[in-house]
């Protein structure tokens, strides 16, 4: 395998924002064990705006590095900003990660869409499954993840999968293996 | 930082003495081992050497050593060169079905993807599976053997848990079937005995980085008489077995290991175990929900494989090469795709705790101190990770709630 970053590796040394919300406004959580990464985020929102998050992770290297640094990102922006962060951008924000390791940057984006949908399905709105909020094409998205997800299930063997992982969003071409 | 290396399954640092014994290798004696002139005799007459030293450890005879790039390459060599030589004449009229090779789901990966070669060409293959401590029925495989089986090949000692395989059971129920039995011994080589006589084998693949010899060379005992079509095409070297001109210094470096070996094995094996066995009555004291894998009694002395529960192997892997200790893994991340380890999936254990597995593999250099210190970093590192994992703060949530409500 390519070596981590130094960046990543500072994070794995010192992650940021461990532990759990006392009273969160929205929780994600996606991954499983079986499948070797789990993640948990919880957020603390005020006037749309993510004021707080913390992770807890069950995974290697990157999975913890990626976690960390999301929260480092999404700290401070609004739910339509944070809803922009893609697994690419956490991954560029680590300098990179190994080309085997960028399954784990799909595991950060995935617990925070996890995250704020858990946080808009609470105030009452719900966010379409291809990440958009005003969505006008809900069912083709919801044909579209069904699809992906059964195609996850054969692949992997099992019909749970990687929670979220499977998830579509228009014009997505970040795929979740990288290599 | 003083670094701590128990990652000798991996591989082992070269002897100083075997760094020695190669140096002119690489400097004034050049010669090719094939040349006439003196030069030329030099290096033969090392690599003869060498053949003798290696051919000693293992009790074979010099003619029954063949050298190799390594272990990978004596493993393809073997099992490539019994199952896709020409088809003999008794096995086509035994059978018309194809040739048929016996191995095991556990052995190593130049075991398998070989056998997985020889699959997709035609040829059929049977993985007999091992039990929750990796240990392979010798009646297991004696049941599979068919009137096509050419070739068994079941590993002396598998590399991830260090669990000792019942080769000698095997050698002899298959080669009185007429069957040929091959085993991979790298991993066994240095730290138990190996005697291909006792075992009854045909062929044995070793490999001299294993046993603090320097890497790319290895060697493939091929039992007299026993016939094995090259993989190597090339020139008359290693009677024709094995083209390409030897790897003089490296031969040399690896007889050198071997004389070492066979002098510093059991003192040091002994000496290894013990240090082995506080680890891991140490590990099983002080971090709580971690089991060892393996076989408790039959298995290497260096050894040591544990599941830590709720925690991701690779992020252990790192906290404690932060504190400049140095272990393995078999949890999947670093493998590319998301299954763990082959061997621990093998032997049942659960996904989630095969992917919080280390491994510990202890060497000549290893010392007390060091292990001692090993087990303090791991303690605190263990509980680190822990507190970041999302399931050990769910159980201890859910034992809480247990106790409140009793």
């Amino acid at each position: 395998m390519e070596p981590y970053s130094e960046k990543v590796m500072d994070h794995v040394r010192n992650p940021r924002n461990v532990g759990e919300i006392a009273d969160p406004d929205g929780v994600g959580e996606v991954g499983n064990p079986v499948c070797g990464d789990m993640m948990r985020l919880g957020i603390k929102v005020r006037d749309n705006r993510i004021v707080d998050a913390k992770f807890q992770t069950f995974g290697c290297g990157a999975a913890i590095a990626v976690s960390s640094m999301l929260t480092e990102m999404v700290i401070g922006k609004t739910i339509e900003e944070a809803l922009r962060i893609s697994n690419r951008m956490v991954a560029e924000a680590l300098n990179g990660l190994p080309p085997v390791k960028m399954h784990c940057s799909a595991l950060g984006e995935d617990a925070l869409r996890a995250a704020i949908r858990d946080y808009l399905s609470r105030q009452g709105c719900e966010l379409c499954v291809c990440g958009e909020l005003d969505c006008p094409h809900r069912q083709d998205c919801e044909d579209r993840r069904r699809t992906r997800e059964k195609a996850h299930a054969a692949a992997h063997g099992h019909a749970h999968g990687h929670g979220e992982h499977g998830d579509d969003k228009h014009g997505d071409d970040e795929t979740e293996e990288g290599a | 930082m003083k670094r701590i290396y128990l990652d000798h399954n991996a591989t082992t640092p070269v002897d100083p003495e075997v760094l020695d014994a190669m140096l002119p290798f690489l400097r004034e004696a050049y010669g090719n081992a094939s040349s006439v002139h003196a030069l030329g005799q030099e290096a033969r007459r090392a690599v003869e050497q060498a053949r003798e030293r290696v051919a000693e450890l293992i009790h074979a005879d010099s003619s029954e050593i063949v050298f190799t790039s390594g272990g990978t390459e004596a493993d393809n060599h073997a099992l490539r060169g019994v199952m896709m030589s020409a088809r003999d004449k008794a096995a086509d009229s035994r059978a018309g079905a194809s040739p048929h090779l016996v191995t095991s789901a556990i052995e190593h990966p130049a075991v398998l993807n070989t056998a997985q070669m020889l699959e997709k060409r035609g040829q059929a293959v049977t993985y007999v599976p091992v039990d929750g401590q990796a240990r392979v029925d010798a009646d297991a495989v004696v049941r599979a053997l068919r009137p096509e089986t050419r070739l068994v090949s079941i590993m002396l000692a598998n590399n991830e848990v260090g669990t000792l395989q019942p080769v000698e059971a095997i050698a002899r129920q298959a080669r009185e079937r007429g069957v040929l039995v091959h085993s991979d011994a790298v991993q066994a080589l240095g730290r138990v005995p190996v005697d291909v006589r006792a075992l009854g084998v045909d062929l044995l693949s070793i490999s001299s980085h294993k046993i603090y010899g320097p890497k790319g060379v290895g060697a493939l005992f091929i039992r007299k008489g026993v016939r094995v079509a090259p993989l190597i095409h090339g020139g008359h070297q290693e009677r024709r077995r094995r083209g390409g001109t030897e790897n003089v210094a490296g031969i040399v470096g690896f007889g050198r290991a071997c004389e070492l070996s066979g002098r510093m094995r059991a003192e040091s094996a002994a000496r290894e175990a013990a240090l082995r066995d506080r680890l891991e009555v140490a590990i099983l004291e002080r971090i709580p929900h971690a089991r060892v894998n393996g076989h408790p009694r039959e298995r290497l002395p260096n050894t040591l494989n544990v599941a830590f529960r709720f925690v991701e192997g690779e992020s252990l892997l790192i906290n404690l090469d932060f504190e400049g200790i140095a272990v393995s893994t078999g949890s999947a991340c670093s493998s590319g795709d998301l299954k763990p380890s082959h061997v621990l999936v093998a032997m049942g254990i659960a996904v989630e705790e095969a992917h919080g597995s280390l491994r510990f593999s202890l060497g000549r250099g290893t010392t007390a101190e060091e292990i001692e210190t090993t087990i303090e970093a791991l303690v605190k590192v263990v509980e680190r990770v822990r507190g970041m994992s999302p399931m050990y703060r769910d159980f201890l949530k859910g034992r809480e709630a247990a106790a409140g409500a009793r």
